[in-house]
């Protein structure tokens, strides 16, 4: 164990502590090793690689659409924005238009897949405070948004639905239909969650003040997504460059004052309410035409290229080098929880562990998009 | 049928024997309906059947978890003391079977009556936060003595306010007698229904949920912050003993809540409380207690430690010895 | 002094709240099924694992004419095409199309490059097995078999 680390405990009050890889608190695959002085953390250690798949090395050996579906399973729980990212950057690099109906209906599949992992994600960190309940509820509303994306993209988790050059197959009126009941339900259900979690006075308690990261911090580390936001900085891919056709709706970007867990957790809450009205506004302004651009196979030109996309754990950079051929020269995934993660130490050295756990769980960290 | 009768009056060692051993059923009994309650209900919370593949409603899913229980292994692990780790589950289960023997059930049906009946039983409950501490030592586990370690200093500090707010009731009872508490609430001028003591009644109920180690107060087996707490390492029956104690703690506080505050066996309005019926009133508002703290488990998040300490020494206790001084007074006054 | 009353005043109401919520959770109907005695329409659209096209509604040919684009594309390797030349029949004919579901990642890459559309998904979902050859399929099995 000592090889291990970077701990070494002279100090006779001191232990190591041995959280993850199969702890409740460290969602999948984390392990974090803690120096612990009774229930304060005074080290803190996350040990990455246990879900490793090398999957940036796998880009470099088979042909660019051959890594395609790999890049849904890195974030498996909002996976349409790295499908996203990743058709998008191909596009950039070919210079293949794509129809305005295939960005529009990409526009609404993310924002809803994003409304997915969000819910997942309040869910997951309700349950990490200890109570089971809201993230059964989180899990029915989810529910509707996956049947809804497994009837127009045949998946439920990693959709592979993006298409170079637009989306595989165009939505029907059906989907339309069911969007709009969910829009219209899911509004009803928000203030739900905020009786019975974010007004609750445990759960303020609980979070009001803990693991605050300031704007600083956050830049520092360079956070993003919810985490950057919950420290009051606006900084949102969509809106400073708006990729796809996110220039063509009204939406805020919200942000928090303190930067500590609870503002995390509402600036999640206040986002499902954006990305509905996204959705909304998507739907009514939907043009008609193809959805896909049948492209010429293309190969990768020589040079390089990269795209970013917001995910709903921040900022997805996807930076790939081309040699002419078809396969990738090497492909870099930025992705943000590692950079959420890496704020770990800092933030919560000399914690009790309930709060470690609170402020862990307020980073809404997917292990294997850090592992890759 | 009348030898037997008269044997076990005869030779009371034996007629001890059966009570124990009827107790003892009483026990798993409780904990069998109170785990089914409590997995419907948690389901109904969460808009899920719970249980349904094992007869009517799944009704005979927690006996099957118990054979189950019975029939596994009990791995000790290697660098456990184990004469204290075998020994704590049974430490956890023996003062539970105690006290229901002091429980009166109704005005004929309990194991024994004791002048200083709840005194004994406070002193029984208090042997569990032992049973925990020797269960999270032995283990020789992390997680288990942080379970361990925050399970004692959370009982002593929620016995005080327990201890504080029953005695507003020995007080205006001048009796530690259960059955005499009990009598003394009949017709329908229950203690809960004072304002002084139903103050005391609801600091009981969050203390009692607090000293039972139930959610949101479970910090000795905070799932997501130390696995499962004090019993990490018990399998099979060790750990489904410490089930039965927990369901067991549970039903006892429910009890003495019915008893000190609710009228025990007494009927509402005054309706006949014989010895059976007086039984089953009991049972009523026992389970009805045991109900709502159920519902309240499957609500809230839980607390942290700091804030649970915050409330006992901050709020609780405060507020249990005013009302203790106000009932006095008013004892003394009327 | 009012600072701690209003604690305790806003923090049980908010607690009486919760309650209150999940108390209507109780009263209201059950949203999961009872899953292998009940189930739910799944839509017709799910990608399943993938299946040779019948040639139409009662005839099991199939439209594949071998052309190995589906294999040659799969980014997962798990098809094997092969076909052979048979007297007095234009092209090749299949012979062999076997599909390793274990390590297919449902993509739907094959799908697409087939330029005979002689692949589809199938929307079978209950698949289980217990050992990995069982989901080692032979499609022309598969699509006679049916
Ligand atoms: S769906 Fe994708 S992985 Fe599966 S066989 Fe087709 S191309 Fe290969
Ligand atoms: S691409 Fe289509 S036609 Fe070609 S081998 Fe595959 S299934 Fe047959």
């Amino acid at each position: 164990m000592s090889t291990m680390t970077k701990f070494e405990t002279t100090d006779k009050h001191r232990f190591l502590l041995n959280m993850g890889p199969q702890h409740p608190a460290t969602h999948g695959v984390l392990r974090v090793i803690l120096e612990m002085d009774g229930e304060y953390a005074m080290g803190i250690d996350p040990v990455l690689g246990y879900g490793h798949r090398m999957q940036e090395k796998m880009a470099e050996s088979r042909t660019w659409p051959g890594f395609y579906p790999n890049t849904g399973r890195m974030d498996y729980v909002g996976a349409m924005p790295f499908n996203h990212g990743y058709v998008a950057l191909i596009e950039r690099m070919a210079g293949i238009e794509v129809p305005e109906r295939a960005e529009y209906i990409r526009v609404i599949t993310s924002e809803m897949n994003r409304i997915a992992s969000h819910l997942l994600g309040i869910g997951a960190y309700v349950l990490d405070l200890g109570a089971f309940t809201p993230i059964l509820y989180a899990f029915d509303d989810r529910e509707d948004i996956l049947d809804a994306l497994e009837d127009i993209t045949g998946s439920r988790l990693t959709y592979c639905y993006y298409r170079v050059g637009g989306v595989l197959k165009d939505i029907d009126d059906t989907f339309i239909k069911r969007t709009r009941a969910f829009i219209e339900n899911f509004r009803k259900r928000i203030p739900m969650y905020n009786d019975l979690v974010t007004g609750n006075v445990i759960f303020i308690k609980r979070t009001e003040g803990v693991g605050i990261i300031t704007a600083d911090m956050a830049r520092r580390y360079g956070a993003t997504g919810p985490t950057l936001r919950g420290s009051g900085i606006a900084y949102d891919i969509r809106k400073s460059e708006p990729y796809s056709v996110y220039s063509h709706f009204d939406f805020d970007i919200p942000t928090g004052k303190n930067g500590d867990s609870l503002d995390r957790y509402y600036v999640r809450i206040c986002e499902l309410e954006q990305s509905l009205r996204i959705i909304e506004q998507a739907l009514d302004k939907l043009p008609d035409g193809p959805v896909l651009a049948k492209p010429k196979r293309a190969k990768l030109q020589e040079g390089d290229c990269s795209f970013s996309v917001e995910t709903a754990r921040g900022v997805l950079t996807y930076y790939l080098v081309g040699d002419g051929s078809e396969v990738p020269y090497k492909l870099k995934i930025r992705v943000p929880s590692y950079s959420n993660l890496s704020l770990l130490e800092e933030m919560c050295t000399g914690m009790l562990i309930a709060d470690l756990v609170s402020a862990m769980g307020s980073l809404d960290l997917v292990i294997p998009e850090i592992d890759r | 049928m009348q030898q037997i009768i008269d044997l076990i009056q005869t030779y009371s060692l034996l007629r001890m024997l059966i009570a124990f051993l009827v107790l003892i059923g009483i026990v798993f009994l409780n904990a069998i309906v109170m785990g089914y309650l409590e997995r419907k209900i948690a389901a109904r919370i969460q808009r899920r059947w719970g249980p349904m593949e094992i007869g009517v409603q799944g009704w005979l899913q927690m006996i099957l978890d118990g054979v189950k229980m019975l029939a596994k292994q009990l791995i000790v692990p290697r660098d456990a003391d184990r004469f204290l780790f075998r020994l704590a589950p049974l430490l956890c289960f023996t003062p539970v079977v105690m006290i229901f023997a002091a429980l009166p059930f109704s005005k004929a049906l309990y194991g024994i009556n004791l002048h200083i009946g709840l005194i004994y039983i406070i002193a029984m409950a208090s042997i569990n936060v032992f049973a925990i501490l020797i269960a999270g030592w032995s283990s020789n586990n992390k997680y288990s003595m942080f379970g361990a370690m925050r399970s004692v200093a959370q009982n002593i500090a929620y016995e005080i306010p327990i201890l504080l707010s029953l005695l507003s009731v020995v007080l205006t009872t001048a009796s530690f007698d259960l059955q005499k508490i009990v009598e003394a609430q009949s017709g329908w001028l229950w203690f809960a229904v004072y304002p002084n003591l139903f103050v005391a009644f609801v600091i009981y109920l969050i203390a009692g949920c607090a000293e039972t180690n139930r959610a949101p107060f479970d910090l000795p087996e905070a799932e997501s912050e130390l696995t499962a707490g004090f019993h990490t390492e018990y399998s099979g029956f060790g750990f489904g003993l410490f089930a039965v104690a927990e369901y067991g703690n549970l039903f006892i506080m429910a009890s003495i809540a019915s008893i000190m505050f609710l009228g025990g066996w007494n009927g509402p309005f005054g309706l006949a409380s014989g010895p059976l019926m007086g039984a089953f009133w009991f049972l009523s508002k026992v389970f009805v207690l045991m109900l709502v703290m159920i519902w309240v488990r499957w609500t809230y998040p839980r607390v942290r430690f700091d804030q649970l300490m915050n409330l006992a020494w901050k709020y609780l206790i405060p507020f249990s010895l005013v009302n203790l001084l106000i009932t006095a007074f008013l004892v003394k006054m009327i | 002094m009012s600072g701690y009353f209003r604690d305790i005043y806003t923090g049980g109401k908010s607690l009486l709240i919760g309650l209150g919520v999940t108390f209507k959770a109780i009263i209201k109907p059950v949203v999961t099924v009872q899953y292998p005695r009940e189930k739910i329409d799944v839509t017709p659209n799910i990608r399943g694992h993938i299946e040779l096209v019948r040639f139409d509604e009662n005839d099991s040919r199939h439209n594949c004419l071998v052309c190995g684009m589906c294999a040659k594309n799969c980014p997962c390797g798990c098809l094997t095409v092969e076909g052979e030349k048979r007297e007095g029949v234009k092209g090749k004919v299949l012979t062999v199309f076997d599909y390793d579901f274990t390590k297919c990642s449902l993509c739907g890459i094959c799908v697409e490059s087939c330029s005979r559309t002689a692949l589809t998904f199938s929307s079978e979902y209950e698949l289980a097995g217990f050992s990995r050859q069982e989901f080692h399929f032979d499609l022309i099995k598969r699509l006679e078999g049916k």
